[in-house]
């Protein structure tokens, strides 16, 4: 069924529609209106302009970056601000890229004051064409200290307010940016909610420090002397985002149409925020480091994967893992798991032995010298199903986490708690 | 003439910065003449002229390589090494910048760390250990990695180890080469006073003297070997035959315990007509004259190597590098049947040697007085000669790579020391039937790889400190 399946990228993300789910994030790569066009050449299906308020000046440097064994930039800092270009410049771009491109997505990104300023800046972004507007109540540097950004965005009685001011001068669709620097993410995605906004845009940057020079014993990104907090992004916050993302898309009390940002960096990450709800998702890091180009991988990938798994829309696909998304209390308590090793596909590094011993239960050992094989031996009824053997080995299915008939019906905490079903002996516990 | 010479002999005579250096770290050097200074090899040594046959990674491939190691748990590749230096470790030590940290997990393990690096065969040993070749993906260039740092130390001239607090105990050592000298190392670790013996001029073995320049070049490996002796206290007598000179009842009256690593003999011989001719060499020999010095080829087009060896397979690539047109292997068995490891005839092959399996010389071909080729015969499969099938090799060189002699009667007058086949018979400790001699390296292993000299040498060393101190508790 799957092969042949006609699949259409349009997405809708509370009325701005796009040809493909693909967004600049507000960020450098969406900072003029040369850069947006090429991006649209390039496949993008919308950009979230560079946000727009009272230009600033920024500073050198701006940004760092947390690089790994090797690969660089797997997680990613900036203390860049809001645009640093006259507004009747952004405003005189918006209005010709909406010219040239008319049915790619142009989304400018709002942060102001003054219901006032909120008013003109509103009508302004509409005159040039904009095809929705995102409220920056998100950015956690330098902007928040002037009361803006995430001040707004921490603060839900002042993001409800903010919004519902958008809301009431605005004839487009209006989303608002979340911050992640939140205890809990959902009474802030309530408030855009109450507020009227048409969806919500998360995560904005994490509060974060991302190196020390140790030599010079001064943070990065260094300012002369000195350096400061940014904002974290990149491939590493991805598990932060999608949690947020998760968390709004499955409370039955919001249900407003989410654009997922943090760390989509390829087509599969885009698979995951789409399965966890998200109708679009916008990409900064990833284009900062490798450019627009990335996006026909992600087109192609989200394309072919739809096709395999059946979907012709991205609405058909949209939220499918939502449901799967549970509490820690709803777990299935007596279901249980032992590590599986394939001797066949076994390299005999070790690397599960080690982890095993060090890490885990120490239930994974080495063979008898005797066996003459450096496939390790699973001692399957001390193996807890911890599952960290099979994030350690290098070669690919060679292990796996086989069920195990325990004779225990399902039993999760809350069912033991509330009606005293049976639980398994527990494993590994001595 | 034993014992230290502080003012009789010629010490180390140039006074260049490089050769002061060398000369601080080597200590008290007693010597007719410099035995550890590069600069004093020829400049225009024949084997200058080869380029690296694994050339040194930057750091940015050793980065990336180092980056790949899977850091597997009780490693393969550890357990493949001869010296079990800890790689997954060394190499960890490389990807997060530890460059002293690497090079001191290396050295710990093997103090000849930087030549092993160059002329193991580690595709049979830690490379051929690497899991990833289980899993059809490029094993870590272990080597390279290990080049990388050890250069990286010798260079900048990292030291980690100091001698120990004098024991008041004495060791003498026979034989300047790998598993000495590593077996000083260790013994110097451990405050015994060490004394090197070496019957030629330049230390080092066959480090020095006859590893394929593509591989290790003699200036490196002196410098190494200078680095070796920088732990101090190492006196060394050069030019030295023990048992000729210097009887080994006097040795052992000056020291608590012998190590003997001499290595092996000279290259055999084809007893055949014709064998006195001018242009007929043994390999290890040809190979040290072109090494330390400058050989003139120019009236060769054609060299035949007699043999299947390592020793065979080094000549032959040797000739090539040096400019000779058409290098034949010459072989009694086949391809199947010789020692040489395979991935280095491959190697020769590749470059252009030719073979004849299959074949035994008879005769040597006379022209002018000189060798002009060598008159052969087919073997069978029962490796007699095949009546009627008799050819001639054209070849203005011969080199013979059939074996070198044992040691006979080096060690007789050894009380208790015993041969088999020409090697000694040593324990698992490199103990011999003399409870205060030792031995390790080619002489008693038959002829092996320097790391297996190097362990065989410090694994003698920690014997010998056992037995000094044990001794001296009584």
């Amino acid at each position: 069924m799957a092969f042949g399946t006609s699949v259409d990228l349009t997405s809708n993300t509370g009325g701005i529609v796009t040809p493909n789910p693909f967004w600049l994030a507000s960020a450098p790569p969406a900072n003029s209106g040369g850069q947006i066009m090429r991006a649209f050449d390039a496949g993008w299906g919308g950009a979230v302009w560079k946000t727009l308020g009272t230009p600033i000046q920024n500073v050198s440097s701006r940004f760092g970056a947390l690089h790994f064994k090797g690969t660089r930039a797997i997680g990613f800092n900036n203390i860049e601000l809001i645009t640093d270009r006259p507004l009747e410049v952004n405003f005189r771009e918006i209005a010709e890229v909406k010219k040239r491109y008319p049915k790619h997505g142009v989304i400018v990104s709002l942060m102001v004051e003054t219901r006032d300023e909120w008013r003109d800046m509103i009508k302004r972004s509409i005159d040039a064409g904009a095809d929705g507007l995102e409220l920056n109540f998100g950015c956690p540097h330098g902007m928040c200290e002037r009361g803006m950004g995430s001040a707004v965005g921490q603060e839900p009685a002042l993001n409800e307010k903010i919004t519902s001011w958008a809301v009431e001068f605005s004839t487009i669709p209006v989303l608002v940016k979340l911050t992640p620097n939140v205890d809990h993410i959902n009474p802030h995605g309530l408030a855009a909610k109450r507020g009227g906004a048409h969806g919500v845009s998360l995560i904005n940057t994490i509060k974060s420090l991302i190196a020390v020079d140790i030599d010079r014993f001064v943070p990065e990104p260094r300012v002369a002397g000195l350096s400061t907090n940014g904002g974290y992004c990149g491939a590493a916050v991805k598990p932060i985002a999608m949690h947020m993302i998760g968390s709004l898309a499955r409370d039955p009390d919001f249900g407003l149409p989410i654009s997922g940002i943090g760390g989509v960096a390829n087509w599969r990450d885009a698979v995951e925020f789409i399965l966890l709800g998200c109708s679009s998702v916008q990409v900064c890091t990833e284009v900062m480091l490798r450019g627009y180009r990335v996006v026909g991988d992600m087109i192609e990938g989200l394309t072919e994967y739809m096709r395999s798994h059946g979907f012709s829309t991205i609405e058909e696909m949209r939220g499918k893992a939502v449901p799967q998304f549970s509490e820690w209390g709803e777990l299935d308590l007596n279901y249980e798991t032992v590590a599986k090793i394939d001797p066949d596909k076994c390299i005999g590094c070790h690397a599960c032995v080690v982890a095993c011993h060090d890490g885990a239960h120490q239930c994974i050992h080495p063979a008898p010298k005797a066996a003459g094989t450096r496939v390790p031996v699973v001692d399957e009824s001390e193996c807890v199903g911890c599952n960290l053997c099979q994030i350690v080995c290098p070669v690919p299915d060679c292990i796996t986490m086989a069920a195990v008939d325990n004779g225990f019906k399902p039993a999760t905490w809350n069912e033991f708690q509330s009606e005293g079903k049976p639980l398994r002996p527990k494993k590994g516990a001595h | 003439m034993l014992g230290p010479r502080g003012g009789g002999g010629v010490r180390w005579t140039r006074t260049g910065p490089a050769a002061r250096k060398a000369a601080r770290a080597c200590g008290r050097v007693y010597d007719r003449g410099p035995m550890v200074d590069p600069l004093n090899l020829p400049e225009d040594r024949s084997e200058a002229g080869f380029g690296d046959y694994k050339p040194a990674l930057g750091p940015a491939q050793a980065l990336a390589e180092a980056n790949r190691c899977l850091y597997c748990a009780d490693a393969p590749c550890v357990q493949k090494c001869p010296t079990a230096i800890d790689i997954p470790e060394f190499i960890r030590k490389i990807s997060t910048g530890n460059l002293k940290g690497s090079a001191r997990t290396i050295l710990d393990a093997n103090i000849f760390g930087m030549s092993c690096a160059r002329v193991c065969p580690v595709e049979v040993l830690c490379v051929g250990g690497c899991v990833y070749n289980e899993m059809d993906a490029p094993p870590i260039a272990i080597g390279r990695l290990q080049r990388y740092v050890t250069d990286a130390a010798l260079a900048e001239d990292w030291r980690y180890f100091t001698a120990g607090p004098a024991s008041g105990r004495s060791v003498g050592l026979v034989g300047g080469g790998p598993a000495s000298l590593a077996a000083a190392h260790e013994l110097r670790r451990r405050g015994h006073a060490c004394t090197i013996y070496d019957a030629g001029h330049w230390l080092g073995g066959l480090n020095t003297t006859g590893v394929a320049p593509y591989k290790l070049r003699a200036d490196d490996a002196l410098a190494e070997v200078a680095y070796v002796l920088g732990i101090g206290g190492i006196a060394v007598e050069s030019g030295v035959h023990i048992g000729r000179d210097v009887g080994w009842d006097a040795l052992l009256a000056r020291h608590d315990a012998l190590f003997i690593g001499v290595g092996l003999g000279a290259d055999r011989v084809l007893d055949i007509p014709g064998k006195q001719l001018a242009g007929i060499d043994g390999a290890v020999a040809f190979i040290e004259k072109f090494k330390l010095g400058r050989v003139d080829l120019g009236g060769v087009k054609r060299a035949v190597v007699v043999g299947g060896g390592n020793t065979a397979v080094d000549a032959v690539r040797e000739l090539v590098g040096l400019g000779v047109s058409e290098v034949t292997m010459l072989y009694r068995g086949d391809e199947a049947a010789m020692s040489g490891y395979e991935h280095e005839w491959k190697a020769a092959k590749i470059e252009g040697v030719r073979s004849l399996w299959h074949t035994q010389p008879t005769a040597y071909v006379e022209r002018d007085g000189r060798v002009a080729g060598l008159r052969c015969v087919k073997l069978g499969a029962d490796k007699r000669p095949l009546a009627g099938e008799e050819f001639e090799v054209p070849a203005e060189l011969v080199l013979l790579a059939i074996g070198q002699a044992r040691l006979g009667e080096l060690v007789a007058g050894l009380g208790g020391v015993q041969l088999e086949g020409g090697r000694l018979i040593v324990d698992a400790d490199g103990a011999t039937g003399n409870p205060r001699v030792y031995a390790g390296g080619d002489c008693a292993n038959g002829g092996k790889e320097v790391v297996n000299a190097v362990a065989e040498g410090k694994r003698a060393a920690l014997a010998i400190d056992r037995a000094l101190t044990a001794s001296a508790s009584k």
